[in-house]
């Protein structure tokens, strides 16, 4: 009568979400959909002079996936909070804070990285320069995972609150200003023909760091949001 | 005072003066109750008279105002807890877009699974033979109950604990409730479970714990 | 237990608090005002004009001593937010709770009289410099912790959710001057410093630190009306709150 490994436990659990994500494959569009439609305001509001886009591009794609990636967190707990799952999760024996993780990378692996497959897309329809591609897709795959950690702590706080959209926008907010600055950044100085690679490593220090802090900080909120 | 036990065994959970408010007002306590290896302890109250509150302060999701649970003695931890206890909450903790039978097995990879016994066992001691690929959500309130049921069935653990185990049964759902009770209790295992109203067992009615609301205003810090 | 601990002890109970708070508070209300007039007469009439940007500087006296403000009120609701989530003292919980509209408050001038000042200097309202923006988010920081306490019924879980966030956001604060200092730095055409390049003379001096006197104690001034009104909010089925209510009420139900 032993409980199974906890390799076990978080093997489960990826393969149920993927599972679970696997049976609404429609809702997993919602969020590529919503960039598209954002990227697409923009020459309608500026005009579409290519001078004019192409100096504010990689801001537009960064900007639309932070949004598209706001407004998939809510779907990282949700489910689970209201059919009780969550609750199971905390009580298991295994680390709250990996379980976290796992969940997380699942959400990122299934809301992110399809948007980092169409934001080449994004980009030339805002008419990026192409030298610049490879550094804004290096910047978005490290700016994208430490949104989604971040993104996690601050849903975390606020899961099972109805119409928390507004507030959960209002705490990331704060948190989110600095990887953007790094990210848009990094891709504004390479527009530019300046040095490029500190914003990038900044970028990938936060990273690591996040890897190791926010699944901790996600399962101790979790634990006051449940108390 | 804590109640005289019968069993002469130790204590597999203890609680003293245990009392939970929230916003300063008083939902349920100062309660004194010892749960022994064995034994199925009904709490029982009205509603919102705190049983729900009462449990989840016990399986360590909420902190307890004043007063503390006793694990084996010991004072009560999330980590400790959670190798030993199954919890059967208000929600049933399944996934509506998977089957019955994905659903235990998910839940045996995360918790573990009881020697001699597997998810499709789980499912046929509740009488659910046939609903192993209809997905959860196309279950009635009744069937999802069963599949909970079988999730605690499954779990490697001594100390159940499970919030209105007869609610949404019908009266066979009610008679295989006490089966399950009866059994673990006889195996070892203890359960403390949670109800309006008891229902009689084939051997004699569980110890009773009735739990009052206590809404007095001016209680003293 | 010794004198300290136990001195400790008494404080943090919330009869006593209310009462020593409910004492203290008008005195402190009343010294910030005199302290706040001498400072701004000092500020406005005394201190001399500056060599570069003549009497338009003079709205340092209230900036600068509110954007310290902003930064302390920060500070000291990060203290009380880990003592409130490692040892759940529920007086801390409530001046971590209560330091949060008056940090807002502060900041809130402080933005205000920066772009105030910013209008005769670059003749724009507001401009992107480290400084502002960086207060700016101080700000959301500020809102997100009051709008999260105030967004969870359970008043004691809403200060816990909300004292996290704000260890989060100590964390933040620093991340984001340095990163906002990188971006000015980037865009180097929008670089402009609030602080002039003129040394700022001995008399200049005076009414700064006599305004930061000033704001501090109007700080506690309103962090102990604030919590007085919170710990009867919190404490209001008690017999202490019931007694407080009938005095103040003389009698009447």
């Amino acid at each position: 009568m032993k409980p199974g490994s906890t390799f076990a436990a978080c093997t489960a659990l990826v393969r149920r979400d993927f599972t679970l994500i696997w049976r609404r494959r429609g809702d997993a569009l919602n969020p590529i959909l919503f960039a598209l439609i954002v990227v697409a305001l923009f020459p309608f509001a500026l005009g579409p002079e290519p001078e004019n886009l192409r100096r504010i591009a990689a801001g537009i794609v960064f900007v639309a996936l932070l949004l598209s990636g706001l407004l998939a967190l809510d779907t990282l707990f949700r489910g689970d909070y209201e059919d009780g799952s969550l609750e199971q999760l905390v009580l298991s024996p295994h680390p709250l804070a990996l379980l976290l993780a796992c969940k997380v990378a699942v959400h990122w692996l299934t809301t992110a990285l399809p948007l980092l497959v169409v934001a080449p897309l994004l980009a030339e329809m805002l008419n990026l320069p192409h030298g610049v591609l490879p550094v804004l897709l290096t910047a978005l795959a490290l700016a994208t995972p430490l949104l989604s950690l971040i993104g996690a702590v601050c849903v975390a706080l606020t899961v099972g609150m109805r119409r928390s959209g507004m507030l959960l926008a209002l705490l990331v907010l704060p948190l989110y200003v600095p990887v953007l600055i790094f990210g848009a950044g990094a891709c504004n100085a390479a527009q530019a023909g300046l040095a490029y690679l500190a914003p990038l490593l900044w970028l990938g220090a936060g990273l690591v760091l996040a890897v190791v802090l926010a699944p901790l900080a996600c399962a101790a909120a979790l634990k006051i949001s449940l108390s | 005072m804590p109640e005289i036990d019968v069993h002469d065994r130790p204590a597999l959970l203890e609680a003293r003066r245990l009392a939970y408010a929230r916003n300063d007002e008083p939902i349920f306590g100062p309660l004194d109750f010892v749960l022994h290896a064995g034994e199925v302890v009904l709490i029982e109250g009205d509603n919102g008279a705190g049983k729900t509150t009462l449990l989840r302060v016990l399986s360590g999701l909420l902190e307890p105002t004043s007063g503390d649970v006793l694990l084996d003695g010991e004072p009560l931890t999330l980590s400790k807890l959670s190798h030993q206890v199954a919890l059967l909450g208000h929600q049933p903790g399944l996934k509506g877009d998977l089957t019955a039978l994905e659903n235990l097995r998910f839940a045996a990879g995360l918790g573990g699974l009881r020697a001699g016994i597997s998810p499709a066992t789980a499912l046929a001691g509740v009488g659910l033979e046939g609903f192993a690929d209809v997905p959860t959500r196309q279950l009635s309130a009744g069937q999802k109950k069963r599949v909970a049921l079988a999730r605690v069935l499954l779990a490697p653990v001594g100390l159940w604990l499970l919030d209105e185990p007869y609610a949404n049964l019908d009266l066979e759902g009610i008679k295989l409730v006490n089966r399950l009770l009866e059994l673990h209790a006889r195996r070892g295992g203890a359960a403390l479970i949670t109800s309006h109203g008891a229902y009689a067992f084939t051997s004699g009615t569980p110890r009773r714990i009735p739990l009052r609301a206590t809404h007095a205003p001016g209680a003293s810090p | 237990m010794n004198a300290l601990t136990l001195w400790f002890h008494k404080i943090g109970s919330p009869p006593t608090f209310y009462r020593i708070a409910g004492a203290l508070a008008p005195w402190l209300f009343g010294i910030a005002f005199v302290l706040g007039a001498v400072a701004l007469y000092g500020g406005l009439v005394m201190a001399p004009r500056d060599y570069q940007q003549g009497d338009a500087y003079r709205i340092i006296f209230i900036h600068v001593p509110c954007a310290w403000m902003s930064l302390f009120a920060y500070a000291f609701m990060a203290v009380n937010a880990f003592i409130a989530l490692v040892w759940r003292i529920k007086l801390s919980e409530l001046l971590a709770m209560a330091s949060a509209p008056i940090g807002a408050a502060f900041t809130f001038v402080t933005l205000v009289t920066g772009s105030i000042w910013g209008k005769p200097m670059w003749g724009t309202w507001w401009t992107w410099d480290a400084r502002l923006t960086s207060e700016l988010v101080l700000l959301f920081l500020y809102l997100g912790v009051i709008g999260l306490y105030h967004a969870i019924e359970d008043r004691r879980q809403a200060a816990r959710a909300a004292s996290f966030l704000a260890l989060i956001g100590i964390v933040n604060v620093p991340i984001v001057h340095f990163s906002v200092n990188w971006w000015n730095t980037l865009h180097q055409g929008q670089t402009v410093r609030l602080m002039g390049e003129s040394k700022i003379s001995g008399d200049m001096v005076w009414p700064l630190l006599v305004m930061a006197l000033a704001t501090h104690v109007w700080f506690f001034a309103s962090l102990f009306a604030r919590t007085r009104v919170g710990l009867l909010e919190l404490e209001g089925g008690k017999d202490w709150a019931r007694e407080v209510a009938l005095a103040d009420g003389g009698g009447r139900s």
